[in-house]
């Protein structure tokens, strides 16, 4: 194979295959519908895939049908629908997409997902609970909140060993194994502890991947765009946790990520300027919301929101499975928890992103839709300013409801980021 | 400490009494606190909506029940975006304006905005912050060992704070004197229920909000004075509905609001102020003094919409207390932009339709200043019930 035709397999593969393998999974779920199958309702911090997967249990993230019903342009017909229905427009736009394809028999851009037999989530989003149980009045369903007790106090974490951490992980454990037996009843299947661990052996697969892939973007040039290349990656580390289809998928974008950076090969934007995201896109204008930063020359090579919304992937945990019910809990426990300080206690994990990725600025980007992350961002900025040199941006949208995004103001706080930006590289130079 | 911080109400007769309470409450400087930190005494401030105060008390430290405040957030705004509660920015608002001081705080994760509040308050002060994880899987049969454990993380902490440990003769007295303070709020919840026309609903929640102000023996002593003057009072029953009011579990509506409802009804229950009856039976003061507390808190407690708990499905709840307090309607409100509040509105309305129960929707905001407009609406719900 001439190395031409190797670079066209090798570059921008990750995004093809993960486009692919999203309109089959979505076929998937529509298959299952019009079948009158059900699934399990999850969401992204803390899925419990690996674990649901192992009762053939379909998983539907709502949260990603909502995203995808913005970045098509037609949410608002759905949050029009749900706000019909009694829900305020003051929150959480994703709930009230879903809330529109429930009351529309699972029908939505994609296609229709199937009714569900479960819903499980974590405390990681106090939303989620909330969200859960509407599903639980419209279908009568058992719903499993799997408490994850988050880090309580800023630099406190505790670990394996320390009475604080077990008796978290004691907690964790007890419920799993609820869980499992809730799993059996609602699907008719007996738990088999070797599904499970070869779920867990897939869902460590990803994870060695998903923390490889971030540390290749300290990169320069960045190899790919943390915005709108991570949100495809994410989808993938989600939708395919504990399958082998997302195991080889990371394992395949890491083989991406090498033979670009060994050859140099960055994303399609001129680097001028390395930026940070914190917070959720804004998928309303998705396309047009990265394009005010590139045409800047402006790329994220780094976002909280590929930490959060991966459930804390990000950290690279991978399960002992001589041990995995105990290392099931250990896991969910370290990386949902993870997942939770990329929101709360994001300031010190971003000061440290500024050298470590070699950073000109951090967008701020509080929606109204998400008060779990973008309830201290304001805050964060301060201490951020407080602690580091480096400009920074607040811009507030949404991830859903475009009557609350001003493209024309956004851009002018956008250009105006950039000119602070170039003026401040050209003090620089002229400094040296 | 044995201080009184609240002196102003003795002697008095019961409407001197109450005016007194009502400017406490109404006081942004907070004197009460003011005093026991003048008398050398520490300060625990703990968030809404629910806070084991037994475990603070005991260490004799004064648990400051944090709820927000009808003020400006001069220095808190800047530290929040735009689509948040009120009660988030007004409370960090009376620590940064120091209005109130602590040696510690707390916060909980009853909403993604709350959670927030702990990591927020600790970039902005320099004594402990932390949230304290009250179980969100109510159902799990892990959950009393783990918040019984939880509760001695946090008896650890606060021992730090008092710098003595705290012991459990300390703990049983405290849970004692709270168990008491429980029993007079119900007298008093009993009194609105059965005899509404003796205590308005702004006198009624006066004399309960105060609670979180002072040291609750005083707040004993206050109501166990009152609540027999109370009962013994010779106002006339009058002609207004009976309804609940259901929307005040965390930020807390004007009190001219409250007044302003209680001109045209009897608000015959509510749940304004939850957490200082989340525990409906006394906690047994025998055995392990934090195992009987994390229990309480599941087993024996009301609700809300910060919390799942498939025993106590809100709507039905909900309900259930229509019926028990045999209300006519209910006043179903949220604090604007309070996510759980405004979605729990939906499944409310949905419930109280389908068993044909007449309410009144509503927002609220605690810096409101303006109430005509909702009490010509609320006049008219009630015309409506009264009339058809």
């Amino acid at each position: 194979m001439g190395e031409r035709q190797q670079e066209n397999d090798i570059v921008g593969r990750g995004n093809r295959e993960g486009a692919q393998l999203f309109r089959d999974w979505f076929a998937q779920l529509s298959h299952t519908a019009e079948k009158q199958g059900h699934s399990a309702y999850v969401f992204v911090m803390g899925s419990m895939c690996e674990l649901l997967r192992a009762f053939d249990l379909p998983v539907v993230f709502p949260e990603i049908d909502s995203l995808q019903m913005a970045v098509r342009r037609v949410a608002h017909e759905y949050l029009n629908q749900a706000e019909d229905y009694g829900y305020s427009p003051d929150i959480c736009g994703y709930v009230k997409a879903d809330v529109a394809v429930q009351l529309r028999g699972g029908q939505h851009p994609m296609g229709r997902i199937p009714k569900p037999a479960i819903a499980v989530l974590t405390n990681a989003c106090n939303t989620y609970i909330k969200w859960a149980e509407i599903w639980e009045r419209m279908y009568h369903i058992p719903i499993f909140t799997l408490d994850v007790p988050g880090t309580r106090a800023a630099g406190t974490q505790t670990w394996p060993g320390n009475p604080d951490f077990e008796n978290d992980r004691r907690y964790v454990q007890a419920q799993i194994m609820e869980l499992i037996a809730l799993c059996e009843r609602v699907t008719g299947i007996k738990f088999d502890i070797d599904r499970l661990r070869e779920n867990m052996r897939y869902a460590n697969e990803m994870s060695r991947g998903w923390k490889q892939v971030l540390e290749f973007n300290k990169t320069r040039p960045s190899l790919f765009n943390a915005l709108t290349d991570g949100t495809i990656y994410l989808g993938v580390a989600n939708g395919f946790r504990g399958s082998p289809e997302g195991g080889r998928f990371f394992t395949n974008l890491v083989e991406e990520m090498a033979y670009k950076a060994a050859r140099g090969i960055g994303t399609a934007t001129e680097e001028k300027y390395r930026l940070t995201f914190i917070g959720v896109p804004c998928y309303p204008i998705f396309r047009r919301f990265n394009e005010m930063f590139t045409e800047w020359g402006g790329t994220f090579v780094h976002s909280t929101y590929l930490w959060f919304a991966s459930g804390g992937a990000n950290l690279g945990f991978e399960y002992d499975l001589a041990r995995p019910l105990e290392s099931l809990a250990e896991g969910v426990l370290i990386s949902v928890r993870d997942a939770m300080d990329s929101m709360f206690y994001q300031d010190r994990a971003i000061f440290e992103m500024v050298d470590a990725f070699h950073l000109d600025g951090v967008v701020y980007h509080p929606i109204k839709s998400c008060r779990t992350t973008s309830t201290g961002m304001a805050d964060n900025r301060r201490s951020l300013m407080a602690a580091r040199d480096i400009p920074s941006l607040f811009i507030e949208s949404d991830m859903m409801d475009r009557r609350v995004v001003g493209e024309a103001q956004m851009k002018n706080r956008i250009d105006a980021f950039f000119e602070g930006l170039a003026s401040r590289k050209q003090q620089e130079a002229a400094a040296r | 400490m044995n201080i009184r911080t609240f002196e102003d109400w003795r002697g008095k007769p019961l409407d001197g009494i109450l005016y007194e309470c009502r400017e406490l409450l109404e006081d942004m400087s907070f004197p009460t606190v003011r005093k026991w930190r003048e008398s050398g005494g520490k300060v625990v401030g703990h968030f809404q909506v629910y806070f084991p105060e037994e475990i603070v008390h005991a260490a004799g430290i004064l648990p400051f029940k944090v709820r927000g405040a009808p003020i400006e957030a001069v220095q808190a705004d800047s530290r929040f975006g735009s689509y948040l509660c009120s009660i988030l920015k007004t409370s960090l608002e009376l620590a940064l304006s120091k209005r109130v001081e602590f040696e510690m705080f707390v916060t909980h994760p009853i909403c993604d905005a709350a959670r927030n509040l702990g990591a927020v308050w600790g970039r902005n002060f320099s004594y402990p912050c932390q949230i304290l994880y009250l179980p969100q899987n109510a159902n799990s049969p892990a959950a009393i060992t783990y918040l019984r454990n939880e509760y001695a993380r946090l008896q650890r902490d606060i021992e730090t704070i008092s710098g003595k440990p705290i012991r459990e003769r300390d703990l049983r007295r405290s849970m004692a004197v709270y168990n008491r303070n429980r029993a007079l709020l119900r007298e008093l919840y009993a009194i609105k229920r059965d005899t509404p026309w003796l205590v308005s609903a702004d006198e009624a929640y006066v004399l309960a909000a105060i609670g979180g102000l002072m040291p609750r023996e005083e707040h004993n002593e206050l109501l166990k004075t009152t609540l027999p003057q109370i009962a013994a009072r010779a106002s006339k029953k009058q002609d207004k509905i009976r309804l609940v009011f259901e929307g005040g579990f965390c930020e807390q509506p004007p009190l001219d609001l409250i007044r302003a409802i209680a001109r045209s009804c009897y608000v015959v229950d509510d749940d304004l102020l939850i957490g200082l009856r989340w525990i409906l039976e006394d906690v047994p003061v025998d055995g392990d003094p934090l195992l009987n507390l994390a229990r309480a808190y599941l087993e024996t407690s009301s609700y809300s919409p910060v919390q799942h708990d498939l025993r106590k499905p809100k709507e039905k709840m909900l309900i259930q207390r229509i019926r028990n307090s045999r209300a006519d309607a209910a006043i179903l409100t949220a604090a604007k932009m309070c996510e759980p509040g405004l979605e729990e509105q939906v499944a409310y309305l949905h419930a109280l339709e389908a068993e044909g129960i007449p309410y009144f929707i509503s927002e609220f905001e605690e810096k409101m200043t303006t109430f005509e407009h909702m009490e010509i609406q609320l006049e008219t719900f009630v015309e409506n019930i009264l009339f058809s």
